[in-house]
């Protein structure tokens, strides 16, 4: 089973949040962000080349011009690389573990999987950031001395930064799973 | 719970027969390890497993069925396959099974001993998991879960959900030694099966290591008794030793080198991981050393440096007796006092006479000891590096006088000033109680006090100006010294056997694992890829970052300015041994 639905994220640009049940035990969730506008790209690289140029007509030195567009270049392959993120996945499987991948706009992936054994709770938290107040999913870690303590909070999609409506909509779905791990891992 | 069932990708074009692996109840998982092939005598299938739990400490079992339906499906097959159950009597029997021309498979685990019905058997939840049996196998989980060899498989199950999976199969070696080829009792099909992998090289080098590591420890302990001679030990060499970089070098790479060639068996693999780090960060070094030395001494370059070296000694003296002429003028439009501006220039010009003689009297041997010192480069460029630290250290011998003598003269009008300071207060320090008294002094000596005091507030200038100059000085020959520091270090601490590894092998080094949902039909199981998320890089160096030689300057910033305005002397080296003293 899959669907898809738009949400908007705290600054109000468009999420998609794609859902997929794969089995009553193992549910996806995949935020898309919106991609890299052709517009905010066009005005970072025209301000670094109209200041380069600026540059060069006061000083008359080439050098300027070349080193402008390497860092133009250099800066955009950077920034697709380790910054902007184009799709972050949530995978909850039952028994197992959750995984969080996120997908750089270059094609590389990081992936974290925190398995089921680790996982105490997840949870939607308050959090200010900058001038105001959000909310962000997270996992609480069970700190291995002490199971009654949370060693870590782990915040998922942390850089979509969806809103609450979409946030409650993963929370419950994760929550029926934990429920049915804590249902099934007590009674035998 | 979900019955979650590990299953080895090189399997899944094997024949029908019967699973084995191991069943770890508390997470219900069961791990597949091979698969036996008809035809088999149980009484041999459970001797065979006997053998491999006794060597790998490892519960093994029969987990259950494996049918890959390659022709027309056969009624039979599928009765006698249930029949088998009752023989290998497992709780709960997994049902595994691949029909032909569809990528779906069908898994049931069927429990037979339930007390509520104990005619019809029940079935669970199921899912397949797909792992790589080679890498599984090859990789090193970080951070490393602490096994006890000691106690038995099933005890050290708590350690955790997946470590116990890779902990399984990397124990149950034994079981993949045999390939298909072999005359054994029974066949077993698993990631070897095709042929046991080795490497010719690879069993050359492991017997040649022995001897080699035997010859080379011996001729190490050599020159390590040679080193640790009574002789050595006489008055200034000691001393000498302690401030020689080059010297904390060679015995850092003394010990590297016989920890490498000690003929004790590394016991975990973070220790032969450490070894083969330091191997190769020797071998690099002594690579970059060759080459430096090759190109020093090809077209005469030792001679050009040779002769350039004296006129840059002169030229850096010449700058400073210009530097001192200004200073001993009016510096800055500064007025200073002339006649201690004067004392003091005139001490620092003779210092710089008596230098620039001591480097002419040396000019005509210092290609002779440039060519010996370039040899050095053979035992790594670290060495020649740290050479070239301590030739900057000696060549500029004057500016770390001129420095001694600045930060002592200002030192004593500092600590000079704030007693007498205490005293215009009337105060004093007491020494006993180590605090600041009141204290009632007579007019004679608030008299000297003040009159003191005061010489010495219109002196300070002269001396601050003096000791400000010598310190900049001083400061950019230690930053020199200190980014050749950097650089040796570099080479000593940077675990390139790790990196190399992460970069051509990433399985070896695995932060853990990442799971991929393969295409799905309702109604079948679950299936998901088991992959190996390797180790980023930063954590890498991190984990495996070899120790370093201990040369850092040890102070923080703060307290390094607090000691450069109360003018205490500051070192570049700030050794382990230093603090025993």
């Amino acid at each position: 089973m899959e669907d898809e639905r738009t949400f908007s994220d705290i600054c109000g640009g468009r999420l998609a949040l794609q859902r997929r049940y794969y089995s009553p035990f193992c549910r996806e969730f995949c935020l898309n962000c919106p991609r890299l506008s052709l517009r905010s790209l066009t005005a970072v690289t025209c301000t670094v080349w109209l200041a380069a140029y600026g540059l060069f007509t006061l000083w008359e030195n080439s050098m300027i011009l070349s080193a402008a567009i390497s860092i133009t270049l250099l800066g955009l392959l950077g920034y697709l690389h380790f910054v902007k993120i184009d799709q972050e996945t949530l995978l909850i499987i039952d028994s197992l573990g959750i995984q969080m991948t996120s997908s750089y706009a270059s094609g590389k992936e990081s992936t974290t999987f925190i398995e089921m054994g680790k996982v105490k709770d997840v949870v939607i938290n308050e959090a200010i950031y900058m001038q105001k107040v959000i909310y962000y999913l997270c996992i609480l870690l069970k700190d291995p001395v002490e199971p009654h303590m949370i060693s870590q909070v782990v915040p998922v999609f942390q850089s979509a930064k969806p809103r609450l409506d979409c946030l409650i909509e993963v929370y419950r779905s994760c929550q029926e799973i934990l429920a049915h791990q804590k249902a099934t891992s007590t009674s035998p | 719970m979900v019955l979650k069932a590990f299953f080895p990708t090189c399997c899944a074009s094997a024949d029908s027969g019967l699973l084995v692996g191991r069943w770890v109840p508390e997470q219900s998982s069961a791990v597949v390890l091979a698969v036996v092939h008809f035809p088999f005598i149980p009484i041999q299938v459970k001797e065979l497993l006997a053998q491999v739990q006794q060597a790998s400490r490892v519960g093994m079992a029969v987990l259950g069925t494996w049918c890959h339906r390659q022709q027309e499906p056969e009624e039979s097959l599928g009765h006698f396959l249930e029949g088998l159950g009752t023989i290998f009597s497992h709780e709960p029997w997994l049902q595994l099974c691949r029909e032909r021309g569809s990528k779906f498979w069908s898994c049931k685990a069927i429990h037979r001993q339930v007390s509520a019905a104990p005619d019809v058997p029940s079935e669970d939840q199921v899912m397949l998991i797909f792992y790589d049996q080679r890498k599984v196998l090859l990789s090193q989980l970080h951070p490393p879960t602490v096994v006890s060899d000691h106690q038995d498989g099933d005890t050290m199950a708590s350690t955790g959900g997946l470590a116990v999976v890779f902990d399984t199969v990397a124990r149950s070696e034994v079981l993949f030694c045999s390939d298909q080829y072999d005359e054994g009792p029974v066949r077993l099909s698993h990631w070897q099966s095709e042929g046991v992998e080795a490497s010719v090289l690879v069993e050359l080098a492991k017997r040649a290591s022995g001897p080699v590591c035997l010859l080379l420890a011996c001729l190490l302990s050599l020159i390590s008794a040679a080193s640790g001679c009574r002789l050595w030990k006489l008055w200034p060499l000691p001393f000498i030793r302690s401030k020689l970089s080059t010297c904390e070098q060679l015995r850092h790479r003394l010990d590297h080198l016989t920890l490498v060639f000690s003929t004790q068996k590394a016991q975990s693999p973070a220790q032969l991981m450490r070894k083969a780090n330091m191997l190769v960060s020797v071998l690099l070094d002594v690579a970059l050393g060759l080459m430096l030395l090759s190109w020093l001494h090809s077209s005469n370059r030792i001679g050009q440096l040779a002769d350039a070296l004296v006129p840059v000694a002169d030229h850096v003296a010449e700058e400073l007796q210009h530097l001192l002429q200004w200073l001993m003028g009016a510096p800055a439009g500064l007025k200073m006092n002339r006649a201690l501006d004067q004392v003091l220039g005139r001490f620092f010009l003779y210092h710089i006479h008596l230098w620039i003689s001591y480097i002419h009297l040396m000019s005509p041997f210092i290609e002779r000891i440039l060519w010996h010192v370039g040899l050095s480069a053979c035992l790594g460029l670290t060495v020649a590096l740290s050479i070239l630290s301590d030739i900057i250290a000696l060549l500029t011998f004057h500016i770390y006088c001129f420095y001694v003598y600045g930060a002592r003269l200002y030192c004593l009008k500092i600590y000079g000033l704030s007693s007498l300071w205490r005293l215009f207060r009337g105060k004093k320090w007491n020494v006993l109680r180590q605090r600041v008294d009141s204290c009632s002094y007579n007019l004679d000596q608030l008299f000297i006090g003040t009159l003191l005091f005061t010489i010495l507030v219109f002196l300070l200038p002269t001396t601050a100006l003096y000791y400000l100059v010598f310190t900049l000085l001083r400061l950019l020959v230690v930053t020199v010294q200190g980014l050749i520091h950097l650089l040796v270090d570099l080479v000593n601490t940077l675990p390139l056997y790790s990196l190399g590894l992460r970069l051509c092998r990433p399985y070896r080094l695995a932060a853990g694992v990442k799971f991929r949902v393969l295409e799905h039909e309702v109604g079948r199981p679950l299936r998901l890829l088991m992959q190996i998320n390797p180790l980023p890089y930063s954590r890498v160096v991190h984990t495996y970052r070899l120790p370093s030689c201990g040369c850092h300057p040890k102070h923080s910033w703060g307290s390094l300015c607090r000691k450069l305005f109360f003018g205490e002397l500051i070192y570049p080296w700030r050794q382990g041994g230093d603090k025993q003293d």
